[in-house]
């Protein structure tokens, strides 16, 4: 049975210390707001799972909760580099970090086989590539059909995946609509997922092939409306692209990140997050 | 020709833009790919079917998006699938007749580093990584690159093997197993290269415009090779540079007014 919640019980009830944890959003509806969270509960020592982790990894990072990064892409997309993430890699600032390096390919098929039960992923890639020699999870499998040589590595299976979506109906059945990302295997490959939505509604309202997460696959939805800011939510605002450019600077200098974290997160609540995106509305 | 005085970054983006085809199925990276491959949609291959990582197939973006997973690049598209279907179908699948890559660090046989400058364990700068690059450039039937020249990018020796071009060059990606062409185009704002049919090293076969072989000597880190029938680049058109500047234009105001 889903639980609605509020966003500080979701994540109290289903993030520990120590754990694997997935933020999941492809450029769009990034789960902000439940980052925060995790960032004013303080949790420690996590291993910290995302295709793309921008912005909200490079908080959690220069906050220093992350044991392991697992990831494909560490950038500010359309701004350049994760300062916070290259302090940590290239100075061990506030600590070191593990990293555990893959394609965008290895990392989607990793949680579609999460998704899927399978304890590994199987696919065509890594030729020539340099990754295979730095990351010994990058393995090859023998096709015995064929006798190809294909890559596999593990599966993804968070603890907990956090994904921020358009709305859910009041059963607590949730629609994520335009770029989906990995956003519905990170949920169907966790043990536990939490959803921080835009709004609920009577009836999603929408057609036979929509990308829906049923009710049962979802242990906590929080309603945060906002709560990918300053990414976006199709459909309800647009990405505040003016505060990517801005968390270069931001990120840049170890003293203004500091403050910066406490003004904005951790002495902020997830109701702040409404007020971001008033500008931001294009409905 | 034209009466429009042009820049080398311009000419860049419309010399890239023209290896482009109406048929093609275009894998796009971001940056100087993404204005390109919109260019020669909106000139001469109306129909050219773009695909960005983040799922968005058949896209046709108003403005030159900030990220790959803009909301423009979504509400244009054909259709837009999920990342894994991305990779596994579209990609992995072979539907894909060229991807479009940018690099920050490039040698001569068009080995492509965007992971790390100095040690992987112990990096001078630590980059973005590969994101969809290292598959892309084994699964695209060929590969394009688009960057501008410089002595800090177009090295002798990559620091990191990112994704795979021609490798030590010759053979090397048949003896790996790779079926595809891998690259067969360098475009930068000084010239056009294509890979020896040997050796595979890139050679210059086009000047731009006003550009000499020393230039381009300058801004590389190797030894170039020119081709014995050098030509050189066509000016950009009017109408070439009328669509890229409005696109330019479109493009800093969308941004700018978010």
């Amino acid at each position: 049975m889903t639980i609605f919640t509020n966003l500080s019980k979701a994540v109290s009830e289903n993030l520990n210390d120590n754990d694997t944890v997935a933020f999941e959003g492809f450029t769009h509806l990034i789960p902000h707001a439940a980052a925060h969270e995790a960032i004013r509960q303080q949790f420690k020592n996590l291993t910290l799972i995302r295709m793309t982790p921008d912005v909200v990894y490079d908080q959690m990072i220069g906050m220093g909760m992350a044991k392991k990064l697992v990831f494909s892409y560490a950038g500010n997309p359309g701004v350049g580099l994760l300062r916070r993430m290259r302090d940590a890699v290239e100075n061990n600032w506030p600590h070191s970090i593990e990293i555990e390096e893959h394609s965008h390919a290895a990392m989607a098929n990793a949680y579609e086989a999460g998704a899927s039960g399978l304890p590994c992923a199987v696919f065509r890639g890594y030729l020539g590539a340099g990754l295979p020699a730095v990351n010994p999870k990058i393995k090859s499998i023998t096709c015995p059909f064929t006798g190809e040589k294909l890559a596999a590595v593990p599966a993804h299976k968070p603890d907990v995946s956090f994904i921020h979506a358009q709305k859910a109906d009041k059963k607590g059945n949730v629609l994520l609509e335009g770029i989906i990302g990995v956003q519905k295997e990170a949920v169907l490959a966790a043990k536990r997922a939490v959803v921080t939505v835009e709004e609920v509604v009577d009836s999603l309202d929408t057609h036979s092939n929509a990308c829906i997460l049923p009710h049962w696959t979802i242990s906590a939805i929080a309603i945060v409306p906002g709560g990918a800011h300053p990414s976006y939510a199709h459909g309800y605002y647009d990405r505040d692209n003016s505060a990517y450019l801005e968390w270069d600077k931001i990120a840049a200098d170890r003293d203004l990140f500091t403050s910066w974290m406490k003004e904005n997160v951790l002495d902020a609540k997830p109701e702040d997050f409404a007020a971001r995106i008033t500008h931001l509305r294009n409905i | 020709m034209t009466d429009l005085k042009f820049n080398s970054d311009e000419m860049m983006t419309i010399a890239a833009s023209r290896v482009l085809e109406n048929d093609d199925v275009c894998f796009v990276g971001i940056g100087a790919p993404s204005a390109a491959c919109n260019v020669a949609r909106l000139t001469h291959s109306p129909d050219i079917t773009l695909i960005y990582e983040s799922g968005t197939i058949g896209t046709e973006p108003n403005v030159l998006p900030l990220s790959i997973g803009d909301g423009e690049l979504c509400d244009t598209a054909l259709t837009t699938v999920s990342v894994p279907e991305m990779f596994r179908y579209w990609l992995q699948g072979g539907r894909v007749t060229v991807g479009f890559l940018s690099a920050a660090q490039l040698d001569k046989f068009g080995n492509i580093n965007t992971t790390v400058v100095g040690d992987y364990d112990h990096p001078k700068v630590r980059l973005p990584g590969g994101g969809g690059a290292p598959e892309i450039a084994s699964s695209c039937q060929e590969i394009f690159i688009t960057m501008k020249q410089s002595k800090r990018s177009f090295v002798d020796k990559i620091d990191f093997y990112t994704s795979f071009g021609h490798g030590e060059g010759g053979d090397h990606r048949q003896r790996l197993g790779i079926t595809t062409k891998g690259p067969t185009l360098l475009i930068t704002d000084l010239a056009i290269w294509k890979p020896n049919h040997e050796s595979k090293e890139f050679t210059v076969v086009s000047l731009h415009p006003n550009v000499t072989r020393e230039q381009v000597q300058n801004s590389v880190g190797w030894q170039v090779s020119f081709a014995d029938n050098l030509e050189t680049t066509p000016e950009p058109t009017t109408n070439e540079l009328n669509v890229l500047r409005e696109l330019n234009e479109r493009t800093r105001i969308a941004h700018t007014n978010k």
